[in-house]
């Protein structure tokens, strides 16, 4: 065994997972010959297709739904669930027995990740699954898939990055990192998503990137999944004649993407059949959506035609008779996706947060505000200073937002070069009012594809033979401490925010102890609360405050530390301080570390992890 | 000499299926001839051999053989050697027509009876099958033109070309090259990767009933 044959970079979508690879012989500086793996998979009961894409959709079929023979998959003869694109179809039909949006779900600060609760309000008989279950599922998927075409060189020899979205907190990036060692994927790494997607554009402009971008300047990437929009900033600099990227700044975790938008002209045009004096039954909503998704993308085009037709046939076997029809005009698309996604805002548009009412069930906190220019809008005006602490950026005095001086754009959403253009014309408008230079569009991305190939051609980068972007962690972290010393959540006394984790912690290094001591009861499980802040770059290790400004930190699921009884009595309590670190896996990792004797405990994120651990917390 | 088998209209398929079935069954009938009386000709079975292949009708399947065969010893009745005809298995072709029908509703269009429909609507219900159609092909097969020149323009096809994939019609006289103009680019399935199977999946069920509880 010599090393990893492979670099194997896999995207873990919300809708769609893919996996890129490159041979790490044949790879010479940028010049990578990255393939896509062809994933096998359920295409139909008893077919199995190749793709290169595994729909993220997991199928917990009932017993008397499909023959047992019909099941089964090259390596497995007997699998647990469907998974991929059957799951997907037959999902579509009978949604009470579909998981879907897995990775939404592990992302939900609101929801015990580890807990069996998908499909939500789903039957009781049917069979649950966490979050994390089903990502391990999807992986597990994908590497049987791998080992089936190389079964020389099996994924876990290999070297591997998996992608998130910038914006997953550290307990969805732990998870992510968990699904993968539990199936024995023990080597993998986390890539930030807009990263990859900026990593697969340097790899494919083979070098030429060098001459595209100066530095100085700020490249904003913009990436629409199907389930979320994510958000970063890189700064280019120089460093001894070569250029450096600086992943600056990361936006909020939006979950807004491209199913909403196709959904969006579902409802125009059930609006318009409604007119008509036409009900549409669900399954029709469903074909409709559909139909939509494939209309918009030749809609949304330089010179597409005024109108598609949009045709929804019967269920039954009569095709003629039956359809439902109806046309997607330009205009609509316009109205609907164009302004209604993308509409043209000032800088100063502010988003609209409705009042959740009676809200009964569990769900996902879907963005309330469709207006992706106005997340943009905000995100640009609040990362204002987000490149003050580089040499050579000297944004202008009056600037009322960081202006980035180029765009790339990732997701299958921008294949529609309307939807980019509007991006960037409302972008410019913007800098123009700031009197600042237009931004361009960086071209040559693969807008399906980039993010898994980036991430195979990071884990090429992370030998050290290439441009690797900096950044480290994009947000500092606070735990909440209460004037009273022993931490004894529950009542409410005024709160500070002590920093533990300071912005920009690079991969593989430990913050320093912080000076603050808290006594913990050995035995009991200890809560505290925890907050993160994507712009306050200058707080150190130790840092208090008093006071800070509502959208400078966001809470996040408490944390909890349980010092075991070993070598301590239960019921003393310990003074302990509380430790980061950055893995290189690319995960936080918070410890309690005893004053005396230096013992350390590991402090969870996911408190509402493993209920049956959970015991009551004191009052 | 030649027999042009594009004089016949190539859409009359069902035709040639009936065709090739009544030249089986003469085929059969003449063996059991043959068996029974020795005199019987020889040469006829050869002729009729042919057309019955699996595959669509190529030239040479009704190429009349010239009297050069009629063999003095009719005894042995395996001489007349017949044609190696291969046997293509149901399955692949039940799973084209499966995925034609899963993406395109082809069984259910081409069964139903478009008689009294208006064209509009037929129209719209070709929307759907044309849509899923070109994702199968696209999908499962890698189409490729057999020529790449236009349609329409003159070219020369030198000796010794591919007469399986460049078929010539006309005043075909003299010795290739043939210089002639291209009416029809042709198209090459270069690439096939049908879904794999799962051992005991009955491909017959094209669509299954389908019932909501």
């Amino acid at each position: 065994m010599s090393g990893p044959r492979y670099s194997v970079g896999i995207d873990l979508g919300t809708t769609n997972s893919v996996v890129s690879y490159v041979d790490l012989n044949e790879v010479d500086g940028e010049h990578a010959p990255l393939e896509v793996l062809d994933i096998p998979q359920l295409t139909s009961p008893g077919v199995i297709g190749e793709q290169k894409q595994l729909p993220s959709f997991m199928y917990q079929a009932h017993e008397a739904e499909l023959a047992k023979s019909d099941i089964v998959l090259p390596w497995d003869d007997t699998p647990d669930a469907i998974v991929g694109e059957l799951a997907r179809q037959l999902g579509a039909k009978t949604p009470i027995r579909l998981v879907a949006s897995a990775k939404s779900w592990l992302s939900h600060a609101g929801v015990d990740r580890r807990s069996a609760l998908l499909p939500p309000q789903s039957p009781e008989e049917v069979p649950r699954v966490s979050p994390l279950e089903a990502s391990m599922a999807y992986l597990q998927h994908l590497r049987d898939a791998w080992d089936l075409q190389f079964p020389e060189d099996p994924l876990e020899n290999q070297d591997l990055v998996i992608t998130v979205p910038a914006s997953f907190d550290p307990a969805a990036r732990e998870l992510t990192v968990e699904a993968a060692q539990t199936i024995g994927l023990r080597q993998a790494v986390l890539l930030e998503e807009p990263q990859s997607a900026l990593y697969s554009w340097i790899q494919s402009s083979e070098g030429g990137w060098r001459e595209q971008v100066k530095p100085g300047e700020v490249i904003l990437v913009v990436d629409i999944g199907g389930g979320t929009t994510d958000l970063s900033l890189i700064a280019v600099t120089e460093e001894d004649g070569n250029l450096v990227l600086n992943r600056v700044a990361i936006g909020d975790h939006i979950l807004l993407g491209g199913d909403n938008m196709d959904l969006a002209l579902a409802y125009a045009l059930r609006a318009k059949l409604q007119a008509e004096g036409k009900r549409l039954e669900p399954w029709q909503l469903q074909a409709l959506t559909h139909a939509c998704r494939d209309a918009k993308e030749n809609l949304l085009i330089e010179g597409a035609p005024a109108e598609v037709a949009i045709v929804v046939p019967s269920r039954g076997s009569s095709l003629i008779g039956g359809a439902l029809r109806t046309s997607l005009t330009r205009e609509e698309v316009n109205r609907a996706l164009v302004n209604g996604f993308f509409p043209k805002v000032e800088l100063t548009e502010k988003l609209v947060v409705q009042a959740r009412t009676g809200l009964a069930t569990v769900g996902l906190p879907y963005a309330q505000d469709a207006r992706i220019t106005v997340h943009l809008a905000a995100f640009l005006s609040r990362q204002l200073g987000a490149t003050g602490e580089l040499a050579g950026f000297s944004p202008p005095v009056n600037a009322r937002f960081l202006h980035p001086s180029a765009v790339l754009l990732n997701g299958g959403v921008f294949k529609s070069d309307v939807l980019a253009h509007r991006l960037l014309e409302v972008l410019n408008h913007w800098l123009d009012a700031d009197g600042a230079p237009a931004a361009r569009m960086l071209e040559g991305a693969d807008l399906d594809l980039a993010v898994s190939r980036g991430a195979a051609f990071y884990g090429y980068v992370r030998k050290g033979r290439g441009v690797r972007i900096r950044g480290g962690t994009a947000a500092a972290y606070y735990v909440g401490v209460e004037s009273t010393l022993p931490a004894v959540p529950g009542f409410e006394p005024p709160l500070e925010a002590l920093c533990i984790a300071p912005f920009g912690m690079e991969e593989g290094t430990e913050a320093d102890l912080p000076p603050y001591e808290f006594g913990v009861v050995v035995g009991e499980p200890v809560h505290f609360r925890f907050f993160a802040s994507t712009v306050r770059r200058e707080d150190v290790v130790g840092t208090r405050l008093d006071w800070w400004n509502e959208d400078e930190l966001a809470e996040l699921p408490e944390i909890e530390v349980v010092l075991s009884a070993e070598q301590r009595r239960p019921g003393d309590i310990v003074p302990v301080h509380l430790a980061a670190r950055v893995t290189e896996v690319g995960t936080l990792q918070l410890e309690a570390v005893a004053k005396e004797g230096g013992q350390r405990w590991k402090v969870e994120f996911d408190v509402r992890a493993g209920e049956e651990t959970d015991a009551p917390v004191a009052p | 000499m030649q027999i042009d088998l594009n004089l016949i209209p190539t859409t009359l398929d069902a035709l040639h299926a009936g065709l090739a079935a009544l030249a089986a069954l003469l085929l059969l009938l003449c063996l059991l001839l043959a068996l029974i009386s020795v005199f019987a000709i020889s040469r006829r079975p050869k002729v009729v051999a042919a057309p019955a292949t699996t595959a669509p009708p190529a030239p040479k399947a009704v190429t009349p053989k010239p009297a050069e065969t009629p063999r003095p010893q009719p005894a042995r009745v395996e001489t007349p050697k017949p044609v190696v005809v291969r046997e293509t298995t149901p399955d692949a072709a039940l799973q084209l027509l499966g995925l034609l029908q899963q993406e395109a509703r082809f069984v259910d269009f081409v069964q139903e009876n478009i008689a009294g429909h208006a064209d509009a609507d037929i129209g719209a219900a070709v929307r759907v099958v044309h849509e899923g159609c070109s994702k199968v092909l696209k999908q499962y097969f890698k189409l490729e033109p057999v020529r790449s020149e236009a349609e329409g323009s003159r070219l020369t096809l030198p000796k010794g070309f591919d007469a399986a994939a460049v078929r010539v019609s006309g005043n075909i006289v003299g010795e290739p090259p043939f210089t002639g103009s291209l009416i029809h680019k042709g198209w090459r399935a270069g690439k096939v990767h049908l879904p794999k199977l799962a051992e005991g999946h009955d491909a017959s069920i094209l669509a299954p009933a389908e019932v909501e509880l």
